[in-house]
């Protein structure tokens, strides 16, 4: 019985052939592949059209004020995206992470949370990081090698970017075990945890023991995976024998797959999950199903492993383009509207490139005054000496 | 006053120290817009679009198309403030002087004493100078001393040497390490240049010159001096197609055979096809009906759609077809694919292969479109030429070769008539094709391109 071929019940009358219980591995792979569509199971509430549908357990009430907003969120997030992968092609930046085509799923997500609840993002996160009040200015540094991110993690319930893939994961778990602790959990009114990560992300252990942390102990933690189809070079049917929403289920917790590209579902299903979560019926995973448009980051090359009509076939379900559409057809926005939001677009990247420019180089001091909170005799002789060091070169600070 | 502002080439991943300019997307005398995309270059890693970072008008191209360019060596020269005083006409000694921080050298120092550096990482070859300690003494001559060989006593004077050439293993003459290799592959000694650098150190131009320099002229004049001969460095696609040449000759073992065809019913059916409503604007080309031949012939010998695996230690049999074409570019060879080209009609196919044709002519054809082909056709007949024995792609196991197709004597039912006469051939791998298979195939594809009607039987 070790053959893999016996595992499965053998269908009575199967044919030699692969049959709908007994694919082959090819089969599985290309039905895994036939998920550009998201399948059965995707919620989605706006579709690639822009024609607004309905979903039995999930439906949201939208002002037009309130689509609006959705919508300026994302053309800015994804101008500061452009115009800081246009820092990086300048020279002005060392690396960036483009977030181009998963505007949806971080606005969508972001504007869920309430202002008590915690987020862990991974690094890829310019959309959340918008959604919580931070400055599009203060990812730079990161980027530029210059400081670590610059807001208050504890303020702004944003903790920062995490580089190490699915680390987080762990974070967010403690962090959301202790909400529970804490009694912060159970009514209207408790807290919740999300954390970021990607489809790559899944395959890490950090995720799974995560995963099973969360579970035992109904931590009030939001998993909000973003499947943007490809793990740098590698595609989900590569990591994956099912959807990711559906390992949820062996964890012990539902898993929802969501259009990732559509801000309304996105929306719906995480303030519903949020929602469960702070009522004490976490964690709840939700893959939001969408795509990178750009490369990994501006150090890779997408054109190397895979192929132009797939990323045309998504073009089509630009997650802006489908908000615009509806917001036309219920003429709940006019020209004037779109034009201001582009106005508001143009003067975000002027300030981003204007502070990008500016911005100072650390002192070499930096090195060493971020290690231990206290101090450290030992490293501020090393301090001491390097400084000296530095000092005895001519011009210049550093 | 016009404000001249130079853009040093980046580093557009992390580590690279040059990049070859592939086009200018502006020209002198053009007005840009920040972040409009002014060049495209090719690093080490990808084909990368650089925007600008300024606005203005562009006064200068630093770089030619082509040239490989160190990173933070400046590529152009942008008038950030046109509507100012006349332009001068030579701008870089103002600009290299106007603006301290996004000019200049990686390494050197500006005007306010900062040292420019490069966001990002990695080594940088000739751009990173040691900074001078404050107090040390002023350098002067001193290191050219340190540096001179250690006076070696004139044993026998040869008077006749042309240069001061050295014994090896003695004086190492100073020069950067990607100079060293460009003498290497100029076969240049550098123990035979002068150094024009600072402390006689030995620059790329010093090589170039020493390359570019005629020979005294000699006595023995049927030996070439290289003044005839062109050195063109091998990279990019040259050097990618050489490899797999290599690799391919040299891992499987190829059968060449060759198939004489009397083409003159499939040229007919052209003509026809060429009246035809549905193929209006259709550029039916004989290459076409190779590919429905191809494709149908191979369904009945999947062999030749097949790849060996050794590593695996399996032939791979592909219920596909990704079809490449041969194709001759500016950039050199290169082999785009025709996707699933066994599930297209041959108008579908005339259609793929002319906008094939069309991207890979303009160097445009992305890598993901060159890899994993099934099996390839290439048209030496475009080169007027009749036949040959092509190379396999590396990987696959089969290539067809087709010839140009000629007025040419033939014995039709006991009788000499002039018909269209082609000639085809057929390379493949024999560790995955015997030779039954591979005449078959071969044989199918004639009778095929011979009497399309057969496709009937398919």
């Amino acid at each position: 019985m070790s053959s893999p071929e016996q595992w499965t019940h053998p269908e009575p009358d199967a044919a030699p052939a692969a049959t709908a219980a007994k694919p082959t591995a090819e089969q599985v792979i290309a039905g895994l592949r036939a998920t550009d569509e998201g399948g059965a199971d995707l919620v989605q509430l706006l579709t690639p059209e822009g024609e607004r549908v309905t979903h039995p357990d999930f439906d949201i009430d939208i002002t037009p004020e309130e689509l609006r907003g959705l919508y300026r969120d994302m053309v800015l997030i994804r101008r500061v995206d452009r115009e800081a992968n246009a820092l990086q092609r300048k020279g002005q930046l060392g690396i960036w992470v483009p977030l181009l085509g998963q505007e949806a799923a971080q606005i969508g997500a972001g504007r869920a949370m309430r202002e008590t609840d915690m987020a862990f993002p991974s690094y890829r996160e310019h959309g959340i990081a918008w959604t919580r009040g931070i400055n599009p200015t203060e990812l730079l540094g990161i980027f530029r090698g210059t400081d670590q991110g610059t807001w208050d993690p504890v303020e702004k319930r944003f903790h920062p970017y995490t580089i190490v893939i699915g680390n987080q994961v762990l974070n967010a778990a403690g962090y959301a075990m202790g909400q529970k602790f804490d009694g912060k959990v159970g009514d209207d009114e408790g807290e919740a945890t999300m954390c970021f990560f990607g489809d790559g992300a899944t395959s890490q252990g950090d995720v799974h023991e995560g995963f099973v942390w969360a579970a035992v102990y109904d931590a009030p933690l939001v998993f909000f995976c973003q499947n943007n189809q490809w793990a740098i070079s590698e595609p989900t049917e590569r990591q994956s024998r099912l959807p990711l929403y559906q390992r949820a289920r062996g964890y012990g917790f539902p898993g929802i797959r969501v259009d990732g590209n559509d801000v309304l579902a996105t929306l719906a299903v995480t303030k519903w999950a949020l929602d469960e979560c702070r009522h004490g019926n976490g964690p709840i995973l939700i893959e939001a199903f969408t795509y990178r448009m750009d490369a990994h980051t501006t150090s890779d090359d997408p054109t190397r492993y895979r192929l132009s009509d797939e990323l045309e076939m998504w073009k089509l379900k630009d997650p802006i383009e489908r908000v615009k559409v509806y917001l036309v057809r219920q003429q709940w926005a006019d020209s004037e509207f779109f034009e201001s939001v582009e106005a508001d677009a143009d003067k975000l990247g002027e300030e981003l490139r204007e502070f990008c420019t500016n911005m100072p180089d650390p002192p070499a001091e930096r090195i060493f005054s971020n290690v231990y909170a206290e101090g450290n005799p030992v490293l501020e002789a090393q301090r001491d000496e390097f400084l000296d060091y530095v000092s005895g070169f001519a011009g210049g600070e550093h | 006053m016009p404000q001249y502002k130079q853009f040093p080439l980046p580093d557009t991943a992390e580590g690279l120290t040059e990049a070859d300019i592939l086009t200018w997307h502006v020209k002198p005398g053009d007005t840009v817009t920040v972040n409009q995309i002014i060049v495209e270059i090719e690093t080490a890693k990808a084909a990368v679009e650089l925007p600008c970072p300024w606005a203005g008008v562009v006064t200068e191209l630093l770089a030619e198309p082509g040239q490989t360019v160190e990173v933070g060596v400046p590529i152009i020269t942008i008038d950030t403030d046109p509507g100012g005083a006349a332009a001068p006409v030579a701008p870089a000694p103002a600009a290299a002087e106007s603006n301290g921080t996004s000019s200049g050298k990686i390494g050197e120092e500006m005007p306010g004493g900062r040292i420019a550096t490069l966001v990002g990482y990695g080594p940088k070859s000739g751009a990173a100078k040691r900074r001078a300690r404050k107090d040390a003494p002023a350098p002067a001559a001193a290191p050219a001393a340190v540096v001179a060989p250690p006076a070696p006593a004139p044993v026998a004077a040869p008077v006749t040497a042309p240069a001061p050439v050295q014994a090896p293993g003695g004086y190492v003459p100073l020069a950067k390490p990607p100079v060293r290799k460009l003498a290497k592959d100029l076969g240049v000694d550098l123990r035979a240049l002068t150094g024009s650098g600072p402390d006689g150190v030995i620059t790329r131009e010093d090589v170039e010159s020493a390359v570019s320099a005629p020979a005294a002229p000699s006595a023995l004049s049927f030996v070439d001096n290289g003044s005839r001969e062109r050195r063109v460095p091998i990279k990019g696609v040259r050097k990618a197609t050489a490899q797999a040449m290599v690799d391919s000759a040299f891992t499987a073992p190829h059968v060449t055979e060759f198939l004489t065809v009397d083409v003159t019913p499939m040229m007919e059916l052209r003509a026809r096809l060429k009246n035809d409503r549905e193929f209006r604007g259709v550029k039916l080309t004989p290459l076409a009906f190779c590919a429905k031949a191809l494709v149908l012939a191979a369904r009945r010998t999947p062999d030749v759609n097949a790849t060996w695996d050794s590593a695996a230690n399996e032939i791979v049999y592909k219920d596909y077809v990704h079809l490449g074409i041969a194709a001759a570019t500016p950039r050199g060879l290169v082999v785009p694919k025709v996707r699933d080209a066994d599930r297209m009609s041959l108008k579908e196919l005339a259609v793929a292969l002319d906008e094939l044709a069309t991207v890979a002519r303009d160097g445009k054809t992305a890598p993901a479109d060159m890899m994993n082909g099934t099996i390839t056709i290439t048209n030496v007949g475009v080169f007027g030429v009749d036949t040959g024995t092509p190379i396999l792609n590396p990987g696959e196991s089969a290539i067809l070769a087709l010839g140009a197709i000629r007025d040419m004597p033939w014995v039709v039912d006991g009788e000499i008539k002039i018909r269209k006469i082609c000639q085809l051939a057929l390379s493949f791998d024999h560790r995955v094709v015997d030779g039954q298979q591979g005449s078959q195939f071969l044989a199918d594809v004639g009778a095929l391109l011979a009497d399309p009607g057969f496709a009937m039987t398919y």
